[in-house]
Formats: structure tokens, C-alpha cells, sequence
């Protein structure tokens, strides 16, 4: 089973985000994704940039996959796709239909998290366009993976969103530009303040949302780190982590360790307690609300703690 | 001379098939009775009896109808979105919403001659998008997600010989349609999953002595002053608390509504538009397709004097989500 790490979804500075992945060389991750998938106005790193980190990391013995934007709204961003696509020597993960069509036949492609695949008649489609892995959508089930297994296309892997923040939803509107009262074609980039996204509340104070620009989030943290073994039952390849500020290292190392078998899931959880950046989740793994964290299959959180 | 712009308004039940059509709809778009359609709601939607009752009322008038098959089906229920495929071309509608590749696949294999719209669940956003589904599945029109600027929106049309279809009115969704996962995180039922955005059996009202709590899977959304208007509860039309202020974090209660650029959609050639509300009472169905109808008929016979008249918008108004209106995206400083 492989380790991913996901596309960084914050607005870090230039500094960090070299610094970051400087880091990731010696991590046991086996696939990063790089590039800016959520906001086109954030050109802190360029393209240029991100092909540099992508070298750095493939002589590292990384696999590279570049992210393309979720949401295309305007021509300069399908010149930037463009871009991406025809960058001659990495993969992409195709977050969008519009990239999809402009991968077809000619880049082999991930079928990223925000497309939809939600059957096989699906993953077959991408499959005959070029496709050579899959994310699951974060809010389908255990089941739900279990029925795709059965059913997969041929050579396609399947990769499961298994830490993070998970991004829920995505906007025209910025919402932490409104936050501050800017309009978004003013935005000064405020997003860049909140290294893992700005937290909206419930006016009893339970985390609920964080909003990272355009793009809406969990505040809770995703954590499945505790059913490893049934990931790895159900042949999922790749297990994806979404990078947060802090505490990378260690998240990776966990992971690592409980499919390498040097700790049990229940000490994986234990190792992560206290390190992610929300509450942690999985109510989606098990059929349920996103924002519990259940075990086995118990309801056990999420809501009874914060007095719901 | 453009064509003229067909108005598609929403039909959750016969009498509001029968209130758009007798109010000037040209075509009216219905949903089966289960979790294959995005509005899934209880007491909503047509069984056969009611399906046919209405494709013939329609037809009989010259409407045509639309049928909305546009949730996510996964493996276990894949056989009833195929079904009600197949059911839908063996009822004769006029063309088929569709969100979902893998569904678009079959009914493009299985049913050739059936038209295909794309479902704004789809998340069509630009031309790119869009001409890969023409491609893939000869869709004939897509309707756009409401998050594209005018602008934006008219360059879209110059590179697609899709047929376009915008939403004129109604409840505003403020996230990508098709790609917002926020009931599914509250309550495990989104509407891709289940047709359902904020499903009535995970809302909970509860007067306290603060005031009156709405809560949807639990999580607190919004608090009401006594007296205060309360609107049904959908999670991005809440009022939250960011670094110390509580307020509308995400969007207030509001509508969509197009009324002052109809004369620009007019000239774009927009071939549709689109009325949200297939949740809503026959009388919505007939007040909003009735002043809708008047409008484009003003806007298509004389568009450079058209102005909307007061009486619309306070029509309008009055059914609107908070009794007020947006451009939303359209308009980019709503953005």
C-alpha cells in the first residue's frame, strides 16, 4: 500500500512551502501531488516552482503528480491548465471535466477527488480516457468502496482520502475575502493568514467549517488511520494525506508504521491524538454524518462532546 | 433574429405541472418519486400514473417536459438509475437531465435518439467541461452552475454549440452544484448521494430561553429572536461565528433573480431559463412563472426599453428566500 500526500490546499508563503517539500524528500510518502488546486489568484509559487520541487522530489524516488484547479471559471485558468497538461514529463490529476478532456489521450491522468466518480460505469469512462488511478469522493462509505472494488475497471487504482481537513465544497465567492469585507477581485490574499484554513463556528462554539478562499472545508480533521486493515482488504493502493501546517512528519511516519505493521491501528490513533488540526473524524467512512468519528461502527463522538 | 429563449419552470407535483403550464411555461422539468432527482423530498415528485397524467397535460398545451435523473448512483442502486432511464424513454419525455458520466453512458448507448441535458449538478463550468460531455455523450444543452459571471458566462457560449441554460429565480446555491458535500457532513445525506440538501428529518427547532434553535444533524445553524422571520434551514445560509462575529459567514437568505438583465441574457442567446423550486407550492409555480413570463416576453419583443416593472419584483420578492434577490455570481462584486 502507498502513501500519497495530497495537493497543499493553503496559501503558505513561497518560504514554507519550499521548506515543506525540501521536508518531503525524506519522508516515506511514495506519491505527492504539487501544485495550486483550489485558487488561481495565489502565485506565490509559479509553475516554474512547483516543476522544480517536482524534479527535486522525483530524484528523492518520488512518483510526481501535478493538481489541476477544482473549479475553472475563467480563460486565464484553462491557460494555466493547459499548461499543466502539456508540461511534458508529470502525470496530472484531473480535478475538473475541463481537464479531463484536455488529459484524454494524451497525459496519463489521476481522476481526482472533486470529479464525481461515484460508479464503475463512471470509472470506466475514465479509465478508456487515460485514467491510471481514481480518488474516491470523501463522503462515499466503506460500502459504497467495497461495491466500486468489485466492479473496477482494469488498471485503475484506487485512492482513498484518509487525512485532513476534507474539502467540502467550493465557491465563486471567497469566503474569507468576505470575512474582511474585501471584494474577492481585492482579496489582499488574507487566506494566506490562516495556514490551515479559518474556522467558522457554531454560535455554541463547535468547530464546524473552515474556509480556505473559495473553498470550504471540515473543520474536523479526517482520520483513518484506525481501519488500515480494512483499506488494505478492500485493495486500495494509495491511501492520500492532506497536508496541515504541524505535525507532518509524524502524521506520515503513523501512517506508515500501522501498514507497515509496526503499529496497531489503535496505536496509530493514539500516536495522532492530539496532532490533527481539527477534532478527529470518519463518520463518511462508515455511511454516516462527515463530522462523527465513530468506532467500530459505534457512535461513540464528534457531537456528544461538544453537547449537541 | 435569436431564438427565443424557452422558459423551464419546476413541477414537484401534477398541480404544479399544471400551474406552470397554464402560466406560460414552455416546458416544465419533474423528477421520479425517489432518490434518483435532487429533490427528493417527502410527498414530492411523480409516479408513473402522475408521469404520464402530466406528459400528456403538457403535451396537449405544446409544453415540453424535462426529466431530472440527476443524483450520483452508486454500484448498490445503479439498476434503479438505469431503470428509471429507461423508464423516462418509455414515457417519450423530451429530454433527460443527467449528472452522473456513468448514467450519461448508458442512456447515450441504451437510448440514442433520447435527448440529454446536463444537469447543473453536473458542474459544468467551462467550455472545456462541456464539450468533453458533447463529445462523450452528445449532450444537447447544459445547464450552468451559478457560479459563473456574466462575462463569464458569454465567452462559455462562444466556444460550445451547446444550447445554455441559466437559472432565472429561485433559492441560491451558493456552492458549486454537484461538488458540495456540507449536508452529507452534517446529516450523511447530500444530494448527490440521496437528492436531498439538508433533509427535513435531520432538522430540529427548539425554543429556549435564548431564542428559537434550528439544528440540522445536530450542529446548531442558526438561532432566531422571537419574532424573527425563520426560512427553511439549508447550512450555508446560517449564522456562525468567525474570530468573535456572528453573522452570515457564507451567504444570507436570499433568491436568485435575473430580472434586471433579461434583455442581456436575451442577446447573449441564451437558450433557456431556468426556475428553481420543484420543493415549492403550486402557487409559487404559477405566481413566478407568470411574471417570468411576462418579463421575457418584454425583454424578447423590446429589449433595449425594457426595464422590469415594480410589480415583478414585489412578486417575486414576496416568494423569495429572505423576500429579497441577488445576481449572485452574475453580478461579479456578489463574488
Amino acid at each position: 500500500m502507498k502513501l500519497a500526500l495530497g495537493p497543499l490546499l493553503y496559501f503558505w508563503s513561497r518560504d514554507d512551502v519550499l521548506a515543506f517539500y525540501r521536508q518531503v524528500r525524506d519522508w516515506p510518502v511514495d506519491v505527492v501531488y504539487l501544485g495550486e488546486a483550489v485558487c488561481s489568484k495565489r502565485r506565490g509559487v509559479r509553475l516554474e516552482d512547483w516543476l522544480a520541487i517536482a524534479d527535486e522530489l522525483t530524484a528523492a524516488g518520488k512518483e510526481v503528480v501535478l493538481s489541476t484547479l477544482a473549479l475553472i471559471e475563467a480563460e486565464s485558468e484553462l491557460l494555466t491548465l493547459r499548461r499543466l497538461v502539456d508540461n511534458g514529463r508529470f502525470a496530472v490529476e484531473a480535478n475538473d471535466m475541463g481537464a479531463v478532456r484536455l488529459a484524454a489521450g494524451k497525459v496519463p491522468f489521476v481522476a481526482g477527488p472533486h470529479l464525481n466518480a461515484y460508479n464503475c460505469e463512471t470509472l470506466g469512462l475514465f479509465r478508456d480516457l487515460g485514467a491510471r488511478r481514481w480518488v474516491m469522493p470523501v463522503e462515499l462509505s466503506r460500502d459504497t468502496l467495497a461495491a466500486i472494488q468489485a466492479c473496477r475497471p482494469a488498471g485503475l487504482e484506487t485512492e482513498v482520502f484518509a487525512f485532513g481537513r476534507m474539502p467540502l465544497a467550493f465557491s465563486a465567492r471567497c469566503f474569507t475575502a468576505r470575512h474582511y469585507n474585501l471584494p474577492k477581485d481585492d482579496c489582499q490574499l488574507r487566506c494566506g493568514d490562516f495556514s490551515d484554513g479559518l474556522v467558522l463556528n457554531s454560535q455554541e462554539g463547535e468547530q464546524f467549517l473552515a474556509m480556505n478562499g473559495i473553498q470550504t472545508q471540515s473543520a474536523a480533521t479526517c482520520n483513518l488511520i484506525g481501519v488500515v486493515s480494512e483499506l488494505k482488504e478492500l485493495d486500495v493502493e494509495v491511501l492520500r494525506l492532506s497536508p496541515q501546517s504541524r505535525h507532518m512528519d509524524k502524521v506520515v511516519g503513523a501512517f506508515r508504521a500501522v501498514i507497515d505493521g509496526t503499529l496497531t491501528p489503535q496505536q496509530g490513533i493514539d500516536a495522532l491524538q492530539g496532532l490533527t488540526r481539527g477534532e478527529p473524524c470518519n463518520g463518511y467512512w462508515y455511511g454516516s454524518a462527515g463530522l462523527a468519528w465513530l468506532e467500530q461502527g459505534e457512535v461513540s463522538e464528534a457531537r456528544a462532546q461538544s453537547g449537541g | 433574429m435569436a431564438k427565443k429563449v424557452e422558459l423551464v419552470c419546476p413541477a414537484g407535483s401534477l398541480p404544479a405541472l399544471r400551474a406552470a403550464v397554464d402560466n406560460g411555461a414552455d416546458a416544465v422539468y419533474m423528477g421520479f418519486r425517489d432518490g434518483t432527482n435532487a429533490r427528493n423530498f417527502p410527498g414530492l415528485n411523480f409516479d408513473e400514473r402522475a408521469a404520464r397524467e402530466g406528459i400528456r397535460y403538457a403535451r396537449e398545451r405544446g409544453r415540453k417536459v424535462l426529466l431530472a435523473l440527476n443524483t450520483y448512483p452508486q454500484p448498490q442502486g445503479w439498476n434503479i438509475w438505469t431503470g428509471a432511464v429507461d423508464k423516462a424513454a418509455e414515457l417519450g419525455v423530451d429530454a433527460l437531465i443527467l449528472a452522473d458520466v456513468g448514467l450519461m453512458r448508458y442512456a447515450h448507448k441504451t437510448h440514442p435518439n433520447l435527448r440529454l441535458h446536463l444537469s447543473v449538478q453536473g458542474s459544468a463550468t467551462s467550455y472545456e467541461a462541456i464539450n468533453l460531455y458533447r463529445e462523450q455523450f452528445n449532450i444537447q444543452r447544459v445547464v450552468l452552475p451559478r457560479v459563473l459571471s456574466m462575462a463569464q458566462v458569454k465567452r462559455v457560449m462562444e466556444h460550445t454549440d451547446a444550447e445554455i441554460e441559466v437559472f432565472a429565480f429561485g433559492s441560491l446555491c451558493v456552492m458549486v452544484e454537484g461538488r458540495c458535500y456540507l449536508s452529507s457532513y452534517a446529516t450523511g445525506e447530500s444530494p448527490n448521494t440521496c437528492g436531498a440538501c439538508s433533509p427535513a428529518k435531520a432538522v430540529e427547532w427548539r425554543e429556549t430561553a435564548k431564542g428559537r434553535e434550528v439544528r440540522l444533524g445536530g450542529v446548531l445553524i442558526d438561532m432566531y429572536k422571537p419574532g424573527e422571520a425563520a426560512g427553511y434551514p439549508v447550512l450555508c445560509k446560517g449564522r456562525y461565528e468567525v474570530n468573535g462575529a456572528v453573522s452570515y459567514a457564507i451567504e444570507e437568505p436570499t433568491s436568485l433573480s435575473v430580472l434586471d438583465i433579461l434583455p442581456e441574457l436575451v442577446r447573449m442567446g441564451i437558450s433557456a431559463i431556468k426556475v428553481e423550486g420543484r420543493q415549492r407550492s403550486p402557487a409559487y409555480v404559477a405566481q413566478v412563472t407568470r411574471v417570468l413570463r411576462e418579463a421575457l416576453d418584454a425583454a424578447e419583443r423590446n429589449p433595449d426599453t425594457y426595464t422590469p416593472r415594480s410589480d415583478w419584483v414585489a412578486a417575486l420578492d414576496k416568494v423569495a428566500e429572505g423576500s429579497t434577490h441577488t445576481l449572485g455570481a452574475l453580478d461579479r462584486a456578489w463574488q
